[in-house]
C-alpha cells in the first residue's frame, strides 16, 4: 500500500471519527457547566471550571425511574433469554414437520411495528391489573422478545454439532437431560450475547414504557423525554440527564462489545 | 455405485445450496466474525462447518432424509419438544396475530371516543385517513425519510467498512466508535441532536465560517414540490436533519454488516484477481462488491422496517413540526390514539403501517424460509 494511500485513508477516517464523536463532546462538555454558562453562543466552548450540578438535579429528577429501569430489565433479560434457549433447542436440534414454518411465524413478531398491537394490548393489561406496573412491562417485552431471542439461540445452537446429542442419546440421555447437562452448559456464550442485547433494548425502548406506564412507574428513557421536553429544565441538565440514561449500555458496549457485535450480527442474520 | 452416486447428488446439493442460499453464505460470514472477534481457534471453526453440512443433509435430499427415518415416529422426547415450545407459541399467536386481528377490528368501528364503541364503520377511518392532511404528510415523510436513510446508511457503512478492511493499525479503535451510538438508545441521540441541529447553535456555529446558515428542522421548505391531494408533495428539507441524526446512530449497524462479509471473502480471491492484472477499483467493482450483495440486501430490509416504524427519535428530536414536516405515522399514531383518544383512526394508522413493513418483510421471511426446507 503507498504511503500516500495510507494518509488519506486515515485522514478519512479519523475524520469521521470526529464528527461521530461530537456529540460526546457536547454531551460531556455541556453537562460539566454551571447553570451560568450555558447559552447558545458558548455551546462548543469549554467550561471555566467543572461543575457537578447538573448531574446533582439530573439525578434527583431521573434516580426513581432509573430503579424503575433496574427492576425491569433484569428480570424481563432473564426470562426472554431462557424462553429463547428453550425454542432455540427445539426448532434447531428437535425439528419436527412444519417446525421452520413455525419458526418463521414466530419469527415476524420481530418485524411488526408495535403500534399495531398496542391497542388491544393496553386494554388486556388493564384486565388483568397490569396496567402501568413494571411486572406488565416484564410481561410485554418478555412475549415481544421471544422472536429475537429464539432466533438467536436457534443460530447459535446450529453450530452445536448433532453427533454430540445423538451419542448422549445412545448413552440413554433424554430431551430434558441433553438440555440441561449438555445444551446450556454449553450456551454460556450464547446467554451472554442474548443478554446483552435485551438489556439493551429493554433498557433504550420507549414506546412500550410511555404507554404501558404513567408518571411514576415509568422507566428512565421516558423521564428523560420529559426532562428534555420541559421548558423549564436547562439544557446542561438535559444532557447530564442523557449520559446517566445511557450509562448502563454504554458500559456494558464498553465492557462486552464483541458479545453486543455478535448480538447485532446474530439479530441481523436470518439462519 | 448408490452410495457414490448418493454422495456426489450430496455435495453438488450442498455447493448448490450454498451458492444460492445466501442466508447460509452469511451465516458463514457471521461465525467468520465471530471467529475473528473472540478469538476462537480454527478448530472450533471446522466445527461449525462441518455441523453446518451435517444440517443440511439432514434436511436435504430425499435419500438423506431415509437415513434418519427414526425420526419419524413421534417419540416421548418429541412430546416434550413440543411443550417447550408450546408456551412461547401460544403467547405469540395471541399478542402478535391475535392482537393485530383485534386492532384491524378496531380500525373498522367507530371507537373515536373515550367510551368504546364497536359498531362497524366500514372503511371509513382510512378513507378519512387518506384525505387527512396530516396523514398524507406524515406518508411523504416517510418515503423520504427511508430514501435517504438507507442510501446513506448503505454508502457511509459500507464505505467505512471497506476503509477498515485495509489492514490499517488501529482498526479496532475506528470500529469502536463507529458502533457505539448503537448502544444508545433513540430518545438519548433525539436529545443531543435536537441541540446539535438547532439553528441558531450546534453544527451551525462552524458553518457560519463558509456563509451557510441551514435551518435543519425548523426549515418548512418541500423540495421540488407539486400540489398532490392537499399536501405539497416533495423533499421535506426538515426530515434530512431527522434523518443525519438517525443516520449517525445506524452507520455502525450497516459497518458490522459489511465488515462481517469482507471478512469472509478469502484473500486468495482478490490476490488472484490483482494477479490477473485487475486494479484495486476493478477487485472490488467486479468481486467484492457482487459477493456483498446479500448483504446489502439484508441492510436495506432492516434499516426499511426501522425507518417505517421509526417513533422514538422523531418524538424526542422534533416532534411532527410546523406543517408536520418532521411527522411520520408512529407520532401520529401516538397521539391521535394515546392523547386524543381517537383508537379508531389510531388502529387504522397502525394497520397501514404494518403493511408497509409487511411489503418488505414477508417476502424476505418467506424466501428464508424456502431456503430452510429446500
Amino acid at each position: 500500500m503507498s504511503y500516500v494511500g495510507k494518509t488519506i485513508k486515515y485522514v478519512i477516517l479519523a475524520l469521521f471519527a470526529i464528527i461521530f464523536l461530537m456529540p460526546v463532546y457536547v454531551i460531556i462538555v455541556t453537562s460539566l457547566k454551571p447553570n451560568s454558562e450555558v447559552s447558545l453562543e458558548q455551546m462548543w466552548k469549554l467550561p471555566t471550571s467543572i461543575d457537578f450540578s447538573a448531574y446533582a438535579e439530573a439525578f434527583t429528577n431521573l434516580a426513581p425511574n432509573f430503579m424503575n429501569s433496574i427492576y425491569l430489565v433484569i428480570p424481563a433479560t432473564l426470562l426472554s433469554a431462557l424462553l429463547g434457549a428453550m425454542n432455540g433447542y427445539v426448532l434447531s436440534k428437535w425439528k419436527f414437520k412444519g417446525s421452520d414454518t413455525l419458526f418463521t411465524i414466530i419469527l415476524f413478531g420481530m418485524f411488526i411495528p408495535y403500534q399495531s398491537i398496542l391497542i388491544p394490548l393496553i386494554q388486556f393489561l388493564r384486565s388483568i391489573d397490569l396496567y402501568n406496573t413494571i411486572p406488565g412491562l416484564i410481561l410485554v417485552h418478555v412475549v415481544y422478545g421471544i422472536p429475537i431471542t429464539t432466533l438467536m439461540f436457534r443460530n447459535f445452537y446450529a453450530s452445536i454439532p448433532d453427533e454430540m446429542l445423538e451419542s448422549a442419546q445412545i448413552d440413554g440421555a433424554n430431551f430434558l437431560g441433553i438440555f440441561r447437562h449438555i445444551i446450556v452448559p454449553l450456551s454460556i456464550t450464547g446467554f451472554v450475547v442474548v443478554a446483552i442485547w435485551q438489556f439493551t433494548n429493554i433498557w433504550n425502548e420507549f414506546l412500550f414504557a410511555v404507554t404501558v406506564t404513567t408518571s411514576a412507574n415509568q422507566p428512565i428513557m421516558v423521564a428523560l423525554q420529559n426532562l428534555s421536553g420541559s421548558q423549564i429544565v436547562q439544557w446542561n441538565v438535559q444532557m447530564a440527564g442523557a449520559l446517566i440514561a445511557a450509562l448502563p449500555t454504554l458500559l456494558v458496549y464498553i465492557l462486552l462489545g464483541k458479545y453486543f457485535v455478535r448480538g447485532l450480527l446474530a439479530g441481523s442474520v436470518k439462519g | 455405485m448408490k452410495a457414490a452416486s448418493c454422495l456426489v447428488h450430496l455435495r453438488w446439493n450442498k455447493a448448490s445450496a450454498e451458492a444460492a442460499d445466501n442466508n447460509k453464505g452469511r451465516k458463514t460470514l457471521e461465525s467468520d466474525v465471530a471467529v475473528s472477534q473472540s478469538g476462537m481457534n480454527a478448530g472450533t471453526k471446522a466445527m461449525r462447518v462441518c455441523c453446518q453440512s451435517a444440517s443440511q443433509k439432514q434436511g436435504g435430499t430425499g435419500m438423506a432424509k431415509t437415513a434418519i427415518k427414526k425420526r419419524k415416529r413421534i417419540t416421548k422426547d418429541q412430546w416434550t419438544a413440543i411443550g417447550f415450545l408450546l408456551p412461547s407459541f401460544i403467547l405469540i399467536v395471541i399478542f402478535v396475530y391475535g392482537f393485530i386481528g383485534w386492532t384491524g377490528y378496531v380500525s373498522l368501528s367507530n371507537y373515536n371516543s373515550i367510551v368504546p364503541d364497536f359498531s362497524f364503520a366500514g372503511l371509513k377511518n382510512y378513507i378519512y385517513l387518506f384525505h387527512d392532511f396530516r396523514f398524507q404528510a406524515d406518508l411523504r415523510n416517510t418515503v423520504f425519510f427511508t430514501i435517504f436513510f438507507i442510501l446513506l446508511v448503505i454508502v457511509l457503512g459500507g464505505g467505512l467498512a471497506i476503509l477498515i478492511d485495509q489492514k490499517l493499525k488501529g482498526e479496532s479503535f475506528f470500529r469502536n466508535i463507529f458502533l457505539f451510538p448503537m448502544a444508545l438508545s433513540f430518545i438519548v441521540t433525539g436529545v443531543v441532536w435536537q441541540w446539535l441541529l438547532n439553528p441558531s447553535t450546534g453544527f451551525n456555529t462552524f458553518l457560519k465560517f463558509f456563509g451557510i446558515q441551514p435551518k435543519w428542522y425548523t426549515d418548512t421548505n418541500i423540495l421540488a414540490g407539486f400540489q398532490w391531494g392537499s399536501i405539497e408533495f416533495g423533499i421535506p428539507v426538515a426530515i434530512i436533519a431527522v434523518v443525519l441524526a438517525a443516520v449517525w446512530q445506524m452507520t455502525g449497524f450497516s459497518m458490522a454488516m459489511y465488515l462481517a462479509g469482507l471478512r469472509g471473502i478469502p484473500d486468495e480471491l482478490r490476490e488472484a484477481a490483482r494477479m490477473d492484472g485487475a486494479t484495486e477499483f476493478q477487485v472490488y467493482r467486479k468481486i467484492v462488491l457482487p459477493i456483498l450483495m446479500p448483504i446489502t440486501v439484508s441492510v436495506i430490509i432492516i434499516m426499511a422496517h426501522i425507518s417505517l416504524k421509526i417513533f422514538d427519535l422523531i418524538y424526542a428530536m422534533t416532534g411532527s413540526g410546523a406543517n408536520f414536516v418532521t411527522d411520520v405515522p408512529g407520532v401520529y399514531m401516538f397521539e391521535t390514539t394515546f392523547r386524543g383518544n381517537y383508537y379508531a383512526n389510531g388502529a387504522a394508522i397502525a394497520i397501514v403501517m404494518l403493511l408497509l413493513v409487511a411489503i418488505f418483510i414477508v417476502p424476505y421471511l418467506w424466501s428464508a424460509r424456502k431456503g430452510d426446507n429446500a
